[in-house]
């Protein structure tokens, strides 16, 4: 009987302990919500949206230089094709200028030669005709020696009259 | 690593001796308070036989002595010997007003003040036409005030060294500590249970939360009062949720209580519904009362076995027990906590949800 009536208190509310409860809970609700959950939620939630936005803007940042990069690989590319470009040109530019020299002394050269050809054949047509004088003027002389020689005495002269007169006896 | 485990080993040993050499001074003690209890009383024959009656312990009144609220704050020893510090009685009264004053008055129920006498922790009036409220501090109260206190002073000064060192500094000492469970409260709890709208409920969930936790564990001290394990206490939670539950919930909530469907069934259905309203907080006052009360009553009882069987060498198995049912409640104190602040988050984010009952009515009439 007695053990009942202790089981009652223990499940029977006491009206002051609901009473100092009812009190304090409801001032503790209010003086935390207040001056404990309102700063400390909010300043985990500012915290938590800094760390965020700090993440994105690194993210981006990553973003950012990853473009940047790329476009340096782009400009270095470029550049390299350009140099190629410029190296291959520099290349032609050469080989245009060395076979146009090439070209133009082998025309100098047959330019020479042929002038050279013209001048030699000149001057053996010159030589020839100077030859073909001095044989004339040496034929004329030698005619001329052997006439004096064979009209210097009268036995030839006549001789020589009876022969062209036999020619034309003849004729 | 073999040195280590031997000197646990011993440790757990020398701490099992020392638990039973303990238990047994206080029996022994005990047996000596009651002989001399019993000698003083020799004279009244009557009375020295009630004593030597109790000197089987009874166990259930010790028990249910240490469970229940008291007006005065006991701490060890007994008769003269003790520690006890007496709390104030405030009694209102619809004849004599409000009274107030100290529980000594009463000399542990021996003598009666102001026509009011203390039987067994209950304050009777001899005026039989008397009604009175008894408000007194009991010890429950006091605790409750310490509780509050220490919350108090814990998040508030929290909250100051957010103020103080700002967002950008990592979290330190006490803020470390409580950061990540009121963000497990705040995420877990009450975004998880309620949805969009959680973030007026979190300051409530939390206040449950850290006051149910810092009771229970300040309830597993010795000599300290067992406040969650009270129904008044937690009668008053319930009722708070009862109505921050249904001050918050959707019209298709009460539609639903009211109009439950098929129409047909509504003289059965309503009544069940409404009964549903005030059995899920009364499910959550009587979980949390009986989870803690009877954690203390097996631990008391396992102590209580020494006494049962009047004899020492029971005492490394209660100690044995004790330890283990302690370190369980350990887990009790923070699991019950949880679990009163998540069915609370639970039940407002039901009494919020739109049921989408409309549309089915809808969809209905249009057949």
């Amino acid at each position: 009987m007695n053990q009942l009536f202790i089981l009652a208190g223990l499940l029977e509310p006491a009206v002051g302990l609901i009473f100092w409860t009812s009190i304090t809970f409801v001032l503790l609700l209010v003086l935390l919500g207040k001056y404990a959950w309102k700063p400390i939620l909010n300043a985990i939630k500012t915290r938590e949206e800094s760390i965020k936005t700090a993440l994105e803007s690194a993210e981006k940042a990553k973003l950012d230089m990853l473009e940047l990069k790329s476009n340096n690989e782009t400009i270095l590319n470029q550049a390299r094709a350009e140099r190629d470009m410029m190296l291959k040109e520099a290349r032609e530019t050469k080989d245009t200028i060395v076979s146009e020299a090439k070209q133009k002394a082998q025309a100098d050269a047959d330019k020479i030669i042929s002038s050279a050809r013209e001048q030699i054949i000149s001057e053996k047509n010159s030589a020839v005709a100077d030859l073909k004088k001095q044989v004339a003027d040496l034929s004329i002389e030698i005619a001329e020696k052997i006439l004096k020689t064979e009209l210097s005495n009268n036995d030839k002269q006549k001789e020589l009259v009876s022969s062209l007169t036999n020619n034309l006896k003849l004729n | 690593m073999i040195c280590k485990i031997n000197t646990s080993s011993l440790l757990k040993a020398v701490s099992v001796v020392f638990f039973a050499f303990l238990s047994f001074l206080s029996y022994s003690n005990k047996q000596s308070q009651h002989s001399s209890v019993s000698e003083d009383h020799s004279v009244n024959k009557s009375v020295h036989e009630n004593t030597t009656k109790n000197e089987t312990v009874d166990i259930t009144k010790v028990a249910f002595e240490h469970i229940l609220d008291s007006h005065s704050w006991h701490f060890w020893g007994e008769g003269h010997d003790a520690l006890v510090f007496s709390l104030p009685i405030i009694i209102y009264s619809n004849t004599k007003g409000l009274q107030a004053f100290m529980s000594s008055k009463f000399d542990h129920g021996q003598a009666s003040y102001n026509n009011y006498t203390l039987v067994d922790e209950k304050i009777i009036s001899s005026d039989t036409k008397e009604s009175f409220y008894d408000l007194s501090i009991t010890k429950n109260v006091v605790q409750m005030f310490i509780s509050v206190a220490l919350i108090l002073w814990l998040f508030i000064s929290i909250a100051k060294t957010y103020k103080t060192s700002g967002i950008r500094t990592a979290p330190k000492g006490k803020q470390s500590f409580f950061e990540p469970v009121i963000i497990f409260v705040r995420d877990e709890i009450a975004k998880e249970n309620i949805g969009a709208r959680s973030e007026k409920y979190v300051p409530y969930l939390l206040t449950v939360f850290f006051l149910i936790l810092i009771n229970n564990i300040l309830g597993l001290i010795p000599v300290s009062a067992n406040l969650t394990g009270n129904i008044a206490f937690t009668l008053v939670l319930s009722v708070v949720t009862l109505f921050v539950t249904n001050f918050g919930a959707s019209g298709s909530y009460w539609k639903h209580i009211f109009l439950p469907k098929p129409y047909f069934l509504w003289f059965i259905l309503m009544p069940i519904e409404l009964v549903g309203v005030f059995s899920k907080p009364f499910a959550l006052m009587i979980r949390l009362f009986a989870n803690i009360a009877g954690g203390h009553i097996v631990v008391i009882s396992l102590v209580g076995l020494i006494f049962i069987f009047k004899s020492i060498y029971i005492a490394p198995v209660s100690v044995a027990f004790t330890l283990f049912i302690d370190i369980l409640e350990c887990l009790v104190a923070l699991l019950q906590a949880y679990i009163f602040t998540m069915l609370t988050a639970l039940f407002i984010g039901s009494a919020m949800e739109d049921h989408g009952h409309s549309n089915e009515e809808a969809a209905s009439n249009h057949n």
